[in-house]
């Protein structure tokens, strides 16, 4: 499974929830923290993030960045192993 | 501004547009203008654009577009934005320019501006955000609002013996000879945020070609304005706002 992770960036988040209902993966939440404005912000639940955008893309504030597993280029001596 | 770097055999796949400023929006959590804002500034990073764009910027909730949108902008007068528009791209044809207006300022107060200059076919693109309510100034009803919603001028719900029927601005534009792509597009969902930009990135292909105006409409939420939590309020727009304004596209050149 391709893995993935994202970066929130605490004091920008506002917590409109819109993240946690648009990810596939069922992986960010609320924190129970909160912030400098007095948001609960998004993070990460679980380790089942896999990179897809998704939370990104709806986030009306941008504070989402994320980060996507390397694609392996595969060689022509790694296909003969 | 600090860019995002690759972490331990990660890389990075969405970040922030460098084409918006690190400034902090005003707007309430969950406003669909954040999201619009967003994805106007990637297409202009993706197509390289930065330094030949030109905003202006309506009277509303975005009244500081120009705070967020790291280009060359100008503010305009209430519903003003299009005959703004209209002046800079007479004199700088060779840019790009872009009116963005909520429905007060468009559909409302400047809704003489806004046919005058679809019928005059200006090469602009006019980027409308519908959200059926004044969101500034506290939750007035607009000429969009749609039947039966409550609003803090219409408290037992819009009727239309005295207060009318939404204003479809949309498709009456379209009927205009002067308008070369008519759209109405959203951002409730990830499907629909990867369509507008599609749309967006269209007009201002249109727009370098000198084709005409350009018009996206953009169904939105008002958390606030709504008195919902944005979650509900996405439902609520899926279940009562599309029925009214239907999205796809309007208008689309002949092939």
């Amino acid at each position: 499974m391709i893995r993935g992770t994202i970066i929130v960036s605490i004091e920008i988040c506002k917590a409109c929830e819109l993240c946690v209902t648009a990810c596939p993966q069922d992986c960010l939440e609320l924190s129970a923290q909160l912030n400098s404005k007095g948001y609960r912000y998004a993070q990460l639940k679980n380790d089942s993030c896999t990179g897809c955008i998704n939370c990104a893309i709806v986030c009306p504030d941008s504070a989402i960045t994320v980060y996507r597993q390397k694609k392996e280029i595969k060689s022509a001596t790694q296909k003969i192993s | 501004m600090e860019t995002a770097t690759n972490i331990d055999g990660l890389e990075v796949v969405y970040a922030k547009p460098k084409t918006l400023t690190d400034t902090p929006t005003h707007y309430c959590p969950g406003c669909g203008h954040g999201v619009v804002h967003k994805i106007l500034m990637e297409v202009i990073e993706e197509m390289n654009i930065q330094e030949e764009t030109i905003g202006v910027a309506p009277v509303g909730c975005a009244v500081f577009a120009y705070d967020y949108m790291n280009i060359d902008m100008q503010e305009a007068a209430h519903g003003r934005a299009s005959a703004v528009a209209t002046g800079v791209k007479r004199v700088l044809p060779d840019k790009y320019v872009f009116s963005y207006q909520g429905d007060g300022d468009l559909a409302a107060i400047g809704t003489g501006e806004t046919i005058h200059t679809v019928n005059r076919g200006e090469n602009i693109l006019m980027l409308f955000i519908n959200n059926g309510i004044y969101g500034m100034t506290g939750g007035q009803m607009a000429p969009t609002s749609i039947l039966g919603m409550k609003t803090t001028t219409s408290p037992f719900g819009r009727e239309v013996a005295t207060m009318g029927n939404p204003l479809k601005i949309t498709e009456m534009l379209a009927q205009l000879p002067g308008a070369y792509y008519v759209s109405r597009h959203s951002v409730h969902n990830t499907a629909a945020v990867r369509k507008l930009k599609k749309a967006i990135s269209t007009s201002f292909k249109y727009q370098k070609e000198k084709k005409g105006t350009c018009f996206i409409e953009i169904v939105s939420n008002c958390p606030s304005g709504w008195k919902m939590t944005p979650v509900e309020s996405n439902e609520w727009l899926e279940k009562n706002m599309f029925p009214i304004y239907p999205l796809g596209d309007i208008k689309v050149p002949k092939s």
